[in-house]
């Protein structure tokens, strides 16, 4: 969205760096982390134990694998509401598949071939037709959930291949699921992308000012294209792990997932205004998710309660950065 | 006549009546004046909160807390009439629309006071408001059995051959349409959507105006809240679960820019009224109702699409159109 940036306050010099590695939004996320780490370590006695921690990043890893993807889309400044509906559309085809005897390496391509299709034409709408993306994905995520509907009615899928339970179920050394190790893989590789290729650079570039990009040879409607191509890819792949966790396919599967993800995105510190944000911020994020969401469950807070807390969270820590520039801004001038 | 085709909302008058002819080729009786009546009874509630929505999108901001603040004035009510029914329905409206208004103000005060995008406040209060739901609730409904026969019966009782849901939707319709076109207030919500730098200028306190129009879209909601619960007869926790998306997408199809600065009521109401067709038009023609949400959605994509064209053309001039009349 785009409203009225603040009148920018222009410092006399910089903060010293070990200034702004302390009051730096990483700084707070761990800070805050660590809090609600002890704080469950203190309230609940099976929370420290290395399967219990284990448990806790399944109800992380599938959306944060997306807010990956879905950070560089808005730091492009634009948005994608219909990764929830790409997964129940991706898990909906991978179902049709299965009853036409697909293995599980095919299985596999097609969620996320179906993933990457969605995502292209989301781009496509607002790549080609300069549709502002919050309209277009608010329109693709009633079609493509509708899809999944049409196809599936009230019916579910089911009878999905023993060997297809490795990606959401498995674990690849010790107390590590195969979710979690492939959400530290990407997450580097999206760290990598954004923070040291030039690809990275012209994505805050476009997310800054995308008419000075622009003119500054920087491919803006291709750069937004392959983000959304990748938001969707990350879609697909999310859809494949909860496919497999869950063993069956609904049409409601991952409903109301987009919101919790861009939650996570906005939490990790990426501007929604695009422009500003890092990986290593989007990574806590989902691990203070994570921890809540758990940390909460452990002690039999229903999930609705939960939502509170990470919504309570959501704006906390948004405006405390907000209240303290502000206090600071008022000592010195 | 050719002035008239340049509205947007003609066109989509157009596509509506072309849609409910279509339908009663297949189906005689859908274009009754008894069942369009019933159709525009049946689309109140979205009417009012796309109304609502309106007024914050024109300001360039969105509030995605609508729906979880339906729910949740609609349980306070539920449970103040399930404990009190000696409080009377009137007074139980006023207590919706402030609850409605508390809950949109606290919008409206974290985007004016601390500057925080809108789409984040709302994407925060839209799980909160629900959890506090739960919270006030134990988890627990409110069924039909323990609401009064008043709080059920209001919107029903007809009057002039209207049920009172219509008539209200009609009166919430003819305040906006007073709101957008006569004060001084819709002036200043089209300007800061149009161009919120000149309208600081202009002397226009932009965050308060934000302000006012989330407490606009909160009282939308805390009404619907009402209305929705008497209608439908229950109060749960998930009592419109993600209708905000839907209140928003009748306002795309009305014509509303996300972009801020455009739109009208005319367009809000009748892309609730589009969005209830099709929902109403469907298992009349027997196509099954799954297919409605696929269906939605192109129309949205295709509003948009069509909606773009029209943007193209930077900015509005609003008085040239009152100097030559």
């Amino acid at each position: 969205m785009t409203d009225t940036p603040a009148p920018r306050h222009i410092p006399d010099r910089l903060d010293k760096p070990f200034n702004s590695a302390i009051f730096s939004w990483e700084a707070l996320l761990v800070a805050v982390a660590v809090a609600i780490f002890a704080v469950n370590s203190f309230a609940s006695p099976y929370f420290l134990d290395a399967w219990s921690l284990s448990d806790l990043t399944f109800n992380f890893t599938e959306k944060a694998l997306i807010a990956l993807a879905m950070a560089l889309l808005i730091i492009s400044g634009e948005i994608d509401l219909s990764v929830a509906a790409i997964i129940a559309l991706a898990s909906t085809v991978m179902g049709m598949a299965v009853q036409a005897g697909a293995g599980t390496p095919v299985l596999v391509a097609i969620g996320i071939l179906v993933g990457l299709g969605c995502g292209a034409f989301n781009g496509l709408l607002v790549t080609r037709l300069g549709l502002p993306s919050i309209v277009v994905t608010i329109g693709t995520m009633s079609l493509f959930r509708g899809i999944a509907f049409i196809i599936l009615g009230d019916q579910a899928y089911k009878g999905y291949p023993p060997s297809f339970a490795f990606f959401g179920q498995g674990y690849v050394w010790w107390v590590v699921s195969f979710e979690l190790a492939l959400f530290l893989v990407a997450a580097a590789i999206y760290w990598f992308l954004l923070h040291r290729t030039s690809f990275g650079r012209r994505v805050f570039a476009i997310g800054n000012n995308p008419v000075a990009a622009q003119f500054s040879g920087v491919r803006v409607g291709r750069i937004k294209f392959i983000l959304f191509c990748l938001t969707g890819l990350m879609a697909g792949i999310a859809s494949v792990l909860i496919t497999s966790r869950l063993g069956s396919t609904r049409p409601s599967i991952a409903q109301g997932y987009e919101l919790e993800v861009i939650t996570m995105v906005v939490l990790g510190g990426v501007s929604i205004l695009g422009g500003a944000g890092s990986i290593l911020g989007v990574v806590l994020a989902a691990f203070i998710m994570g921890l809540v969401t758990f940390g909460l469950g452990l002690l039999n807070v229903p999930g609705i309660v939960m939502s509170i807390f990470i919504g309570l969270l959501l704006i906390i820590v948004i405006a405390l950065p907000i209240l303290w520039r502000r206090v600071r801004r008022e000592r010195f001038t | 006549m050719k002035a008239l085709l340049k509205y947007r909302e003609v066109w989509l008058l157009a596509a509506i009546v072309v849609l409910i002819g279509l339908i009663s080729m297949r189906f005689p009786g859908f274009a009754a004046p008894g069942n369009l009546r019933q159709l525009f009874n049946d689309t109140s509630i979205l009417m009012i909160l796309a109304l609502g929505q309106m007024v914050v999108i024109l300001t360039r901001s969105i509030d995605l807390s609508m729906a979880s603040n339906l729910c949740f004035t609609g349980m306070v009510v539920a449970m103040l009439n399930a404990a009190h029914p000696a409080i009377p329905i009137p007074l139980l409206i006023v207590i919706a629309l402030l609850v409605g208004l508390v809950l949109g103000a606290i919008n409206g005060l974290l985007v004016w006071r601390l500057n925080i995008p809108s789409i984040v406040v709302t994407l925060g209060t839209l799980t909160i408001y629900r959890g506090a739901t739960f919270v006030i609730s134990g988890g627990a409904w409110v069924n039909a059995d323990q609401m009064s026969p008043d709080f059920i019966g209001l919107q029903r009782a007809a009057f002039l051959g209207i049920p009172v849901l219509s008539w209200i939707a009609i009166l919430v319709i003819a305040l906006f349409f007073l709101l957008m076109t006569r004060t001084a207030l819709g002036r200043s919500i089209y300007a800061i959507g149009v161009n919120p730098t000149a309208s600081v200028y202009a002397g226009i306190d932009v965050g308060r105006t934000k302000f006012i129009v989330f407490c606009i879209s909160g009282m939308a909601a805390g009404l619907c809240g009402y209305l929705w619960i008497s209608r439908y007869v229950i109060a749960s926790v998930e009592v419109a679960n993600g209708y905000e998306l839907n209140i928003i997408a009748a306002c795309v199809i009305g014509g509303i820019s996300i972009a801020g600065g455009i739109g009208s009521v005319g367009g809000a109401v009748l892309g609730a009224l589009f969005l209830g067709i099709i929902s109403n038009a469907l298992p009349v023609i027997n196509i099954s109702p799954f297919w409605q949400m696929a269906i939605s959605g192109s129309a949205i994509i295709l509003a948009v699409v069509l909606n773009a064209r029209g943007e193209r053309r930077q900015g509005r001039i609003i008085l040239k159109k009152a100097e030559a009349a």
